[in-house]
This record gives C-alpha cells, structure tokens and sequence, in this order.
C-alpha cells in the first residue's frame, strides 16, 4: 500500500463526504426544525440531477444544469412541503416515514414515467475536464477537487446564513421553541416551507453534481439517502456541525476502510483470504460505525439528549 | 359483537372464500397469491407484536425475514448437494425438512434479535428507527458480498422442502400449511395482547416511567417483544423462501422493511386482522394495478399517502370506528 494511495483515497473520501454533507444537511435542517423525517429527500436529489441532465442536454451548459437543478429542486420540495408534508409535523414518526415512503414511490414512478427507464447522461464540461497535479505529485482529477471546494463553500455559506442573518436567527428559534416563535408574529408555515426548499435545493445540486460523475437514474436516491440518515444519526440529528463532522466520517470510513482493513488483513492473513475477508466487511463498515457511536451515544455525537 | 370483530369475521371469510373457489375452479395461480398473502400477513404479524403492541419503529424487520429465507436456503442446498455444513467440531448437515427448517430458522431470528435489540434499545425515538434500519444494511451488504452462498445472485433451490404427510409441491396443500401457520400466529397474537405480559408491554410504550415506577424495567419487556417478533418473522421469511425455491439479498434490503411495515400501516398498527388486511390488499393491488400498469407503484403510493394522511387507523381501525364517535 502506497502513501500517493491512501492521499487518494483521502480526497475521495473528503469528495464523498463533502456530497454527503450537502444531502445530510437538509435532513438534518428540516428534523431540527420541524421535527419530521423524510425518506423522500432522496428523491429530490433524484429531481435535481434529472432537471440539471435535461437543462444541460436542452442548452448545453453546466452552469445553467447547476442552476436548473437547484432551482427545480427547491420548487418541487416547496411544493411537496405545501401539499403533503405540513400534514405530517404533528404526527408521529411513524407516520412521516409511511407518507414519505408513498412519496418515494410516486416520485421514482412519476419519473420513470416520464423520462423512460434509461439512464441518462451529464457531461462534465470541458473546463473542468482533466487532472491537476498535487504538491507531492498527485494526480487528482480537477471535477473532483471542484466539488470539495463547491462543498466547503456551501457548508460555509450555510453557517454564515443561520449564524448571522434573520432568516436563521428564526430557524434556530424555531428549533427551540415554535410556540413562542409563533407567538412573536413569524408566520411559521412559510419559514417551515423555506427551511424544506433549502434543503432540497441543497439535495438537487448534490443530485446535480454526482450526476455528472454518475449516470443519471431513477433509484439513485435512496442508496445516498441512506447514507445521509446514517451521517445525520452519527452527527447527532438536528445539528449542521454533526452532519458535517459525520459526513466526512463516513466519507474518510468508505473510501479509506477497504484499503486500510485490507492492509490490516494482510499483516497476518494470506493474500487471497484477506482480500475476501476485506470485500465481505468492507461495505459493512459504515454501518459498524453508526452502531457503535449510537451504542456509546445513544444521541449521536452532538445530539440533545431526547 | 364489537364491530371490529364482525369486520375481522368478514375478513376471514373471504380469504376463504377465494382459495376455495380457485381450488374449485382449478386455478393455481391465484392458490399461490393467497399463500403469498398469508406469508407477508405472518411476516406482519410478526412485526405488529413489537410495533402495535411495543411502540418500537423497527424498520429492520428485513434481517429476521432474510435470515428466516437464508436458514431454509442454506440448509436445503447442502441437503440437495449432500454435502454437510460443516465437519469439525461436530457435523451437521443440511434438511429438506420444513419443521426442523422452521425451528432453526425461528431460534436464528429470535438470537439475533436478542442482540440487535439488546443494542438498539439503548436508543429511543427516531435514533431506534435509524439504528435498526442500519442492521438491515449490514446484513444486507454482507449478503451481497459473501461468495458461498451465491453472493448478489441468490440461491435457488430445486424442489420445494417436504412436510411429513403432505406434498408441499402441490398448491392446495402448502397454502393450507400456511394458512394454518398464520392462524396459529394470530392466535399467539389475541393471547399474548391479553396476557399480563402484552398489557405491561403496552404500559410501557404509553409511559414507560409509570412502568418503571411500579418496579418493572421497560428494557426487559421490549427486548422480549422484539425477541418474539422477530421469531414469526423469522418464520415467514423461511416460508417465503419455499414459496419462490429462491432466495437472495432482496429479503434484506430496506425495501423489504418497509413493505413489512407497509402491511401493518395499512391495515391497522396493533390490530389483530391489521397486518391480514394488510398483506390482502397489498397483494391484491399488486396483482391488480400491475396488471393495469407497469407503473403500478404510483398507484400504491397515492392509496398509502392517503390512508397515512386521511384514514389514521389503518383498513380495520378506519371500518371499526366509522360511525362511532372518537374518543
């Protein structure tokens, strides 16, 4: 095992994390300040990287896909929150995880439905194609370190927007207490609807950017989805620092834990078995991982205790 | 008579009444769909007793009907290949019996959820939800990539495991054996809601402190929930296996989780006939919508996000209480 490797996998697994954090971010929001969990938050991932491959492919530019994809995520997350999903906030959690299981499947149908079973295609546009040499003489493929700095920027830009401006001064009071927040004049069903269509603009763009690595497919929410639940419970749920911090926990565990564990293996165990041993344990070990923290923090990293 | 019971009545009689008339009619293929609902409605049972009765949102339910599957699966392929599963210390062989697939594949699920759950009730809430759905993955990965039992591609089975006394092959016979395994559970199921065990366990989803206060500990009685539940999932995963002679990685996906829950939502959390009324219509749709359409799952996703939204209580509770007023 190489040093240039494990720098690799440490950028991929900054790059992973970074996606994820974009994904985890929103969840996290919406529990935090709503008190819902939505299994349909994979799906308007999904919605973001289908608008940005049908912009793209219509007038051929990225940055116009990019737009697109927030922009036609955050309409359909305003518009599920609107019909469906204020219904919901009362209920209880199993409830929500029913409502949006439904909507998972009228959402991976609907676009079935209407852009066929095929995948499709977004291109990476020919400035960031290719690679860019590291101090250290890496070799790292510039779309990729493009989309860790697009990551910081955003998780920047999110702390800056509920730690400074009014909109987040409200998000916050909303976490602690939607009764008085209510009670002061912020009509709280729009700044519910806000905080929703952030999150999903924030899923789109995810969507959106992974699409261009990826094909373009229905499904190809929920696996993501998944992961972004395990990061926002190791996180603890309701903050953004944990969803960041979990993030690129998990991110550095999946692409970092096979080579490292393989390595491991092989200090004692012949080659060929401890390259089965490693594939069988490998995909298992971010789950591992949530196990754990959740055994030892039943809350999560920095969770309230509920 | 309560109006539940005339409606779980009701119930009975026509999923009765369709299996005879199909056998009448000599149509398997619907003697198939009947023993595929009276699985997912055991496979519901099964989750009702911790969901219903013990409040635990357990979206994990996929590992006991997985591992239910892979019990039958792997001891009939050693038994079909005569090779033993293993040697040293002792040996052990593979069945083709289903009472003895059965036991093993009820005392699996139940030790395994002895330890998931010993872990994840260390949690509460939507922690519960999430670190129970994250066991699913694990078994679901690890299925996937482990190689000796067919790995991604499942594992078939040639020829459907033998009950003493009966042709299991035979349609008529095997749906009858189901059936009569669904019965049993659901009268495990009124037993157990009425035991002194089934009210603590009830208590202690309402207010667990007051449980706590009368000196019983809330952990033991949910623990032993999921323990039982996950048994008779356990069970119907291994009778689903037999269903399909296949088994794979899809009975431990997230997906499957969430459909088991589906049965129970559907028709009724903690009610008796729920996960039956469940189960019935799901298959029912499945059938019918997929007949209709290639985009059925659009359909059930309008029927589900409307029961949730305007039909609280699920088929039987919503028919049970139409009419009454609400307490």
């Amino acid at each position: 095992m190489s040093l240039m490797l494990v720098f690799e996998q440490i950028l991929n697994g900054i790059q992973f994390g970074v996606m994820l954090f974009l994904m985890a971010a929103g969840l996290t929001l919406v529990f935090g300040v709503m008190g819902l969990i939505n299994l349909a938050h994979g799906s308007l991932y999904m919605i973001g990287a289908f608008a940005a491959a049908a912009v793209a492919n219509a007038t051929g530019s990225f940055l116009l896909a990019l737009a697109a994809s927030l922009g036609v995520a955050a309409a359909a997350g305003a518009l599920v929150e609107f019909l469906v999903i204020r219904r919901l906030y009362n209920r209880d959690h199993l409830d929500q995880v029913l409502a949006t299981f439904a909507l998972i499947l009228i959402f991976s149908e609907g676009t079935r439905w209407l852009f066929g079973s095929f995948p499709l295609y977004l291109d990476i546009p020919d400035y960031l194609k290719g690679a860019v040499i590291l101090p250290g003489g890496l070799q790292y493929p510039l779309y990729r370190l493009t989309i860790i700095l697009i990551g910081l920027l955003v998780a920047i830009a999110l702390y800056l927007l509920i730690a400074k401006t009014k909109i987040g001064v409200r998000i916050r009071a909303g976490e602690n207490d939607r009764e008085m927040i209510a009670a002061l004049g912020v009509d709280i069903s729009k700044l519910y609807t806000a905080v929703f269509a952030i999150g999903a603009a924030l899923a789109g763009l995810a969507g959106a950017l992974v699409g261009a690595v990826q094909s373009v497919q229905v499904g190809m929410g929920e696996p993501v989805l998944i992961l972004a639940f395990v990061v926002i419970v190791i996180g603890g749920i309701g903050s953004i620092k944990g969803a960041f911090i979990g993030a690129l926990l998990v991110g550095l565990t999946e692409k970092l834990g096979s080579i490292l564990l393989l390595a491991l293996l092989s200090s004692f165990l012949e080659p060929a078995q401890a390259k089965s041993i490693a594939m069988m344990f490998s995909s298992m070990l971010i789950y591992i991982l949530m196990a754990v923290v959740l055994v030892v923090k039943p809350s999560g990293l920095y969770g309230r205790r509920v | 008579m309560s109006r539940e019971r005339q409606i779980n009545i009701a119930l009975v009689i026509v999923l009765l009444t369709v299996p005879l008339w199909a056998w009448i009619k000599d149509e398997p293929f619907t003697l198939t769909l009947c023993t595929r609902m009276a699985i997912l409605a055991l496979a519901g049972v099964g989750l009702n007793i911790a969901l219903g009765l013990g409040g635990l949102v357990s979206f994990g339910h996929a590992v006991f009907f997985g591992l239910g599957g892979y019990t039958m699966g792997i001891l009939a392929s050693h038994a079909q290949t005569y090779s033993p599963l293993m040697e040293s210390p002792f040996l052990i062989e593979g069945t083709k019996s289903m009472p003895i697939i059965w036991l093993i594949a009820t005392a699996v699920s139940a030790l395994v959820a002895f330890l998931i759950g010993a872990l994840s009730l260390r949690t509460s809430g939507v922690y519960f939800i999430m670190i129970t759905l994250a066991f699913g993955q694990m078994f679901y990965y690890f299925a996937i990539s482990w190689p000796a039992y067919g790995g991604e591609d499942g594992l078939s089975i040639y020829v459907r495991n033998g009950f003493p006394g009966l042709n299991t092959l035979d349609p008529v016979q095997y749906m009858v054996l189901t059936y009569a395994l669904l019965g049993i559970a659901l009268w495990f199921f009124s037993r157990l809601a009425n035991s002194s065990f089934g009210l603590t366990l009830n208590a202690a989803r309402q207010s667990p402190g007051r449980v706590q206060a009368v000196g019983i500990r809330p952990f033991k009685v949910q623990l032993f929930a999921i323990v039982i539940s996950a048994a008779i999932t356990g069970l119907a995963g291994a009778l689903f296996a037999d269903l399909n002679r296949f088994v794979s990685p899809t009975m431990f996906s997230w997906q499957t989780s969430g459909e088991i829950m589906i049965f129970v939502i559907l028709g009724g959390v903690g009610r008796l006939f729920g996960p039956v009324a469940g189960a019935a219509l799901f298959v029912f749709l499945e059938h019918q919508l997929g007949g209709l359409s290639e985009f059925w799952h659009i359909y059930l996703g309008l029927i589900l996000l409307g029961v949730v939204l305007f039909a609280r209580g699920g088929i039987v509770g919503t028919l049970a209480e139409s009419g009454l007023k609400r307490g």
